[in-house]
């Protein structure tokens, strides 16, 4: 078995949309997902206007509000990491060498424990 | 979503000793009030929406029971409890329960060290790094700032920075989201980062003066009001971290300027040199606040962009400014900050200081960069210097590039005046 990533796109005006309607095909393919032990992980991000974006492309590290959004780059990685604050994750973001050559876009993931 | 109002629209009625009282207590204790709220509640909009809570309920209670010996302590303790209220009611928020128990024990616990100097210090002191965040964008930093520390409201942040009420409205709300959702601590950082973070917060608090200072046109009250935000900003600082030269260098700096503000311009509204202005206008107290907090920063031995600055405004503001040691302050801030600006900065003073020889020497490399080639402010000096030299073509050259880049009516007309004058 080999692992894939799914990359999910859409616009900015879907992104903020209300998707209750669709909460069952959502919960319904992640449930069958995880019985067939085809899940690794998954997540709905925060809106993209909570992103942070690092990078050391200049020569010093910069933080910039908002998602990466020059299309010349493309995706080569991903990790997905618990941390306290966002201080820490731009803390793990900043050892990442790739942004010296590239971007890295820092977005929180979704709690969707229920109370 | 509450849209704020000034204290002086609510208030509008009451006796005038409780009238006062709050507007007084919304002047002077709100961002303290707003500060430690958002510690104990871990959230920006809900402290918000509690602190104008409490305010409302002081309009009701003080005029009756009469006005609380504290009045910090009485708005934390009724804003804290308003918040209470509010997340029982919001079903919402995710770790609701946990955040509830732990008002509920700080409610239980806290009256006694409630107005404790040190901890509504350190609460002003994490709501400014926060408000400052990098990860924000720098009009959402400014915004925020202004209406939580500055207590300033939505629509004067949005008449002051020329964008409507709801564009502003829309920046704080979304800059509040992103503190929420993405986890923006509320602390000040830690020793190593914070050097850093403390220069980002002096750089919002100094754009903020920019703005109201550089305000010449017809909205030029409403703005010049940023400039007293921003010195407000600056005290306020100075008493947080009191050991920080660049603090006090910025605070020394600002004051400076603003004490100058009725004279740096003319009546056409044109920006008059320090040498050009009428000095029965300048603001003797002031100056003199200006020049304490830059003693107090030169004593902490350690130079800064702000401090260099301050020391520079200082020098040129004597009647036979001294411009080898103003050509020297240059050259130090030139290695802090080698922008475009100071760099020409630094040639002028240097033209002043060894004769336009040595100032046009600085000048040539940058006018030989492209990026500057349409910076007016160096055609209009080259052409200054040049004149000096005795180059007279040359100068009229200059000149008339720098004419050709004017954007500015009143400054065009004097380029062209100098130009005749040649």
């Amino acid at each position: 078995m080999s692992q894939y990533m799914l990359l999910l796109y859409t616009t900015e005006e879907e992104e903020a949309a209300d998707r209750t309607a669709e909460m069952p095909m959502w919960l319904e393919l992640n449930r069958s997902l995880e019985e067939s032990g085809l899940l690794t992980a998954t997540g709905r991000l925060h809106l993209s206007t909570t992103a942070t974006t690092v990078s050391a492309i200049s020569g010093e590290v910069e933080l910039t509000d908002g998602p990466f959004a020059i299309t010349k780059e493309v995706l080569v990685g991903y990790y997905v990491i618990e941390a306290e604050t966002l201080d820490q994750a731009v803390g793990v973001a900043r050892r990442i060498p790739l942004i010296r050559y590239g971007h890295v876009e820092v977005r929180p993931v979704m709690d969707l424990r229920l109370e | 979503m509450g849209t704020s109002r000034s204290a002086q629209s609510w208030t509008c009625g009451l006796s005038d000793s409780a009238s006062d009282a709050v507007v007084r207590a919304f002047r002077d204790e709100r961002a303290a009030v707003l500060a430690t709220l958002i510690r104990h509640v871990g959230d920006f909009q809900l402290a918000e929406d509690a602190v104008q809570d409490a305010y409302a309920a002081a309009i009701r209670s003080w005029p009756r029971d009469g006005v609380p010996a504290n009045p910090g302590a009485w708005l934390t303790v009724t804003a804290r409890r308003r918040a209470i209220d509010r997340l029982r009611r919001d079903r919402s928020v995710a770790d609701r329960a946990e955040r509830l128990a732990e008002l509920v024990r700080l409610d239980q616990q806290e009256h006694r060290t409630i107005s404790e100097e040190s901890s509504i210090v350190d609460d002003r002191l994490r709501l400014i790094f926060t408000c400052c965040h990098p990860a924000l964008d720098v009009s959402a930093r400014v915004a925020l700032t202004l209406r939580a520390l500055g207590g300033l409201t939505t629509g004067e942040i949005a008449h002051a920075f020329l964008v409507s009420e709801p564009t502003m409205g829309k920046r704080i709300v979304r800059a509040k989201q992103k503190i929420a959702a993405a986890h923006i601590p509320y602390k000040v950082p830690r020793d190593e980062e914070l050097p850093e973070r403390l220069r980002g917060v002096l750089r919002v608090v100094y754009l903020i003066f920019n703005e109201g200072y550089s305000a010449t046109g017809g909205e030029r009250l409403v703005r010049e009001g940023l400039c007293e935000e921003a010195v407000r900003l600056g005290l306020l600082l100075r008493q947080l971290m009191p050991d920080d030269a660049e603090v006090w260098g910025l605070l020394a700096l600002m004051l400076l300027h603003d004490a100058r503000r009725a004279a740096r311009v003319d009546e056409q509204g044109r920006y008059l040199a320090i040498a050009e202005q009428d000095r029965s206008r300048w603001d003797r107290a002031r100056i003199l606040e200006g020049l304490r907090a830059l003693e107090r920063s030169v004593r902490l031995r350690h130079p800064g962009e702000y401090q260099l600055q301050a020391a520079i405004t200082a020098l040129q503001m004597d009647e036979e400014p001294d411009w080898r040691q103003i050509a020297d302050f240059y050259s130090a801030l030139v290695k802090l900050t080698p922008t475009a600006v100071v760099k020409l900065n630094r040639a002028v003073a240097v033209g002043f200081a060894d004769g336009p020889r040595a100032g046009l020497d600085l000048l040539a490399p940058l006018l030989r960069d492209p990026v500057l080639a349409r910076y007016q402010p160096l055609y209009a000096a080259h052409a200054e210097l040049l004149k000096r030299a005795g180059d007279r073509h040359g100068a009229a050259r200059a000149y008339q590039t720098a004419i050709q880049l004017s954007a500015n009516v009143v400054e065009r007309v004097e380029l062209e005046r100098r130009l005749r004058d040649l």
